[in-house]
């Protein structure tokens, strides 16, 4: 099948839970995601939700006493879940890339950062010394660094935070990966610079026609780069479409009142903004059965939710969990809606 | 026209780089450089920058923490970067502070009553019924339920804590809050609550904010006057509409069309013009700062629009536009 063979990445029924007093609760509850070819897809949700948990999961860096990971990541008919450590070695930074939030401190104090995006080559490549720092200035072409053959000499704290998130790519991109895992990579910087970061993320992604997993809370973001978006809340995808879809016909109420709490630059009234009630439960008290959203929207009937949410297709290729979203209006329209 | 509660003229705060043998000062780090607004009387006044732009600094010093080190910030006549001032006017009772990062600006080992009950404690002489109910009022403003009396700032979720903060900001009943970066430790969710709380309040006692931020959308919300600050300098200042609608400077213009915009359809057209204003900003940096690299003076193009560009330029922009 075509379909088949452009999927990077197949995650079926994936749950990874942490112990807590004993006890392992679910922060990622059953996760069905692809990813293809030439694809951003997004995770985008709130903190706690459990997006950088899937992250985790992929890649494996977790701690295996106290974390319980079922179910299936496939990547080339190999299930990452629960693979050999030496294996996974070879795989991680080679295979899949990843970049994180903080450059500061994903990056050695103490080391040049050009031996830093060296040291990737060093372990995935047979290249010889010269080779690697070839290699690494040409990466550093790539990736938009202004004076790369100075730069090669220099420590983290001489560089400014875009340039560190730079060489934080560099190396992810080093042994061109087929996937790359980008976890918040521009929530620490400022809105200029992240323009640059996520056009950059863009071009690579054309370039090598890697796929791109963008895990973010912000929707500005996911609009301005994603191709496929996945909303998550309390640990369960509750929406997936592709990006047209999930902002132009949202259908979860989750998805929708968080469009509708965003303050936007172009937005004329300065109404109120929409304000979801209630708290994201914690890990220990998140309900395990019914509708996870309904205690944040009680003025919906309880009869409108599903004793056992599970997705629907609502369209080709646009999922929505729980038959609530039929019935639900925002509470400030109730008398509209009559 | 409204009155005014607050002028700021000619504030700089420079911070000494000592160097060589003797430690001697070498040169100044110009945090702020002779900056000039003024805020009026129940509005929320917006300040923007990116990081290291000197807009944490200038709000530190007209709440006083940070000592100016020349220039006046004038409060009901009176210069209160003196401390004489500040005491005369009760300054210090009617300038409060929100700050960014709520779980360190809340003392760990305190209750919440005292938390909350510390600046009334050091302004006003109540008993300590009279000061439980204000403290309880306080948090009923802020929708806290009252239990939370009794409980440690840990208790409390992100956003939660950041309305105590607010609650203590509004404690001694100030004119002015400074608000430097309330919400973008939040959640969209929770950051939507923390604003449409501190506007209700800014309406119920008439306050004054000076909102410090570098998120365009949330400024755009919340305020009226805008001013645009960069190497510690004011690059425009304006209403909302001029500087949203009209911006002059390429500074301002870059940042509007970094924001990421929830528009699908259009991307592509505004990554085109995110690059355009980016080659401007990069291809002619002579016409936007001095031989120095610094911000020129602020020039008026209208009674509210100011623009930090030569004459000339401004003029050439002017016709450009007819």
């Amino acid at each position: 099948m075509d379909r088949q063979k452009d999927v990077l990445l197949d995650i079926q029924h994936l749950h990874t839970g942490y112990r807590l007093g004993g006890k392992f609760y679910d922060a990622a509850d059953d996760i069905n995601l692809t990813l293809k070819k030439d694809e951003i897809l997004a995770i985008v949700g709130e903190s706690g939700c459990g997006k950088s948990t899937i992250a985790a999961s992929i890649i494996g860096l977790y701690d295996h006493k106290n974390t319980k990971v079922t179910g299936d990541i496939l990547y080339n008919e190999l299930n990452l879940v629960g693979l050999n450590e030496n294996l996974f070695d070879k795989i991680r930074g080679n295979n899949i890339g990843m970049i994180f939030q903080d450059p500061l401190s994903s990056l050695n104090p103490l080391m040049r950062v050009g031996d830093q995006v060296a040291e990737t080559l060093y372990y995935h490549t047979d290249m010889n010394e010269e080779q690697r720092h070839a290699r690494v200035i040409e990466l550093f072409n790539q990736v938009g660094m202004p004076k790369p053959e100075e730069t090669y000499a220099m420590y983290p704290h001489e560089l400014s935070g875009g340039l560190r998130q730079r060489v934080v790519i560099a190396i992810a991109i080093a042994c061109k990966p087929e996937i790359i895992i980008a976890d918040e990579p521009t929530t620490a910087l400022d809105v200029t610079i992240q323009a640059q970061i996520l056009d950059l993320l863009e071009d690579i992604q054309r370039q090598s026609h890697s796929g791109i997993i963008l895990i973010t809370h912000d929707l500005g973001v996911v609009a301005e780069t994603a191709d496929e978006v996945a909303v998550m809340y309390a640990g369960q995808i509750v929406e997936k479409a592709d990006v047209k879809t999930i902002f132009e016909h949202p259908l979860h109420p989750y998805t929708r009142s968080l469009l509708n709490s965003m303050p936007q630059a172009d937005d004329e009234d300065a109404a109120d903004l929409h304000v979801i009630q209630g708290t994201v439960p914690s890990l220990k008290n998140m309900p395990r059965t019914g509708d996870r959203f309904a205690a944040r929207i009680p003025w919906i009937p309880a009869s409108a939710h599903e004793a056992e949410p599970v997705m629907h297709e609502v369209e080709p290729n646009h999922f929505v969990r729980c038959t609530c979203y039929k019935e639900f209006h925002f509470k400030n329209e109730e008398g509209v809606q009559a | 026209m409204a009155k005014e509660i607050l002028q700021i003229k000619d504030l700089r705060v420079l911070f000494p780089i000592r160097s060589g043998f003797w430690n001697r000062i070498t040169d100044y780090v110009r945090a702020v450089d002779g900056i000039n607004f003024s805020i009026e009387e129940g509005e929320t006044y917006g300040l923007i920058g990116e990081s290291g732009s000197g807009k944490s600094t200038t709000g530190k010093a007209i709440v006083g923490v940070q000592k100016a080190t020349s220039g006046q910030i004038i409060y009901k006549g009176l210069d209160v970067t003196q401390a004489r001032n500040r005491k005369k006017l009760g300054y210090n009772k009617d300038v409060q502070m929100i700050f960014q990062d709520s779980m360190s600006s809340l003392n760990p080992r305190k209750r919440i009553e005292d938390i909350i009950a510390e600046p009334i404690r050091n302004f006003e002489d109540l008993t300590t019924d009279e000061e439980r109910q204000r403290v309880q009022e306080l948090l009923d403003i802020v929708g806290m339920p009252s239990d939370s009396i009794y409980k440690f700032p840990h208790e409390f979720s992100g956003g939660q804590r950041q309305r105590i903060g607010v609650a203590r900001a509004v404690a001694t009943n100030p004119k002015l809050i400074v608000a430097d970066e309330p919400t973008s430790a939040l959640d969209l969710s929770v950051q939507a609550q923390v604003l449409n709380f501190m506007k209700h309040i800014q309406q119920e006692y008439n306050i004054s904010y000076l909102f410090i931020s570098h998120d365009l959308g949330v400024v755009k919300h919340m305020s009226e006057n805008i001013a645009i600050m960069h190497r510690g300098r004011l690059v425009e200042v304006g209403t909302k509409d001029e500087i949203y609608k009209h911006p002059m400077h390429i500074y301002t213009k870059r940042l509007l069309s970094a924001i990421p915009k929830v528009d699908v359809e259009h991307r592509d057209e505004n990554k085109r013009r995110r690059e355009e204003v980016e080659a401007e900003f990069q291809h002619d940096q002579k016409k936007w700062y001095d031989k120095d690299g610094r911000v020129f003076p602020l020039q008026q193009l209208s009674p509210t629009h100011w623009v930090a560009l030569p004459k000339k330029e401004v003029q050439a922009q002017l016709k450009e536009e007819k």
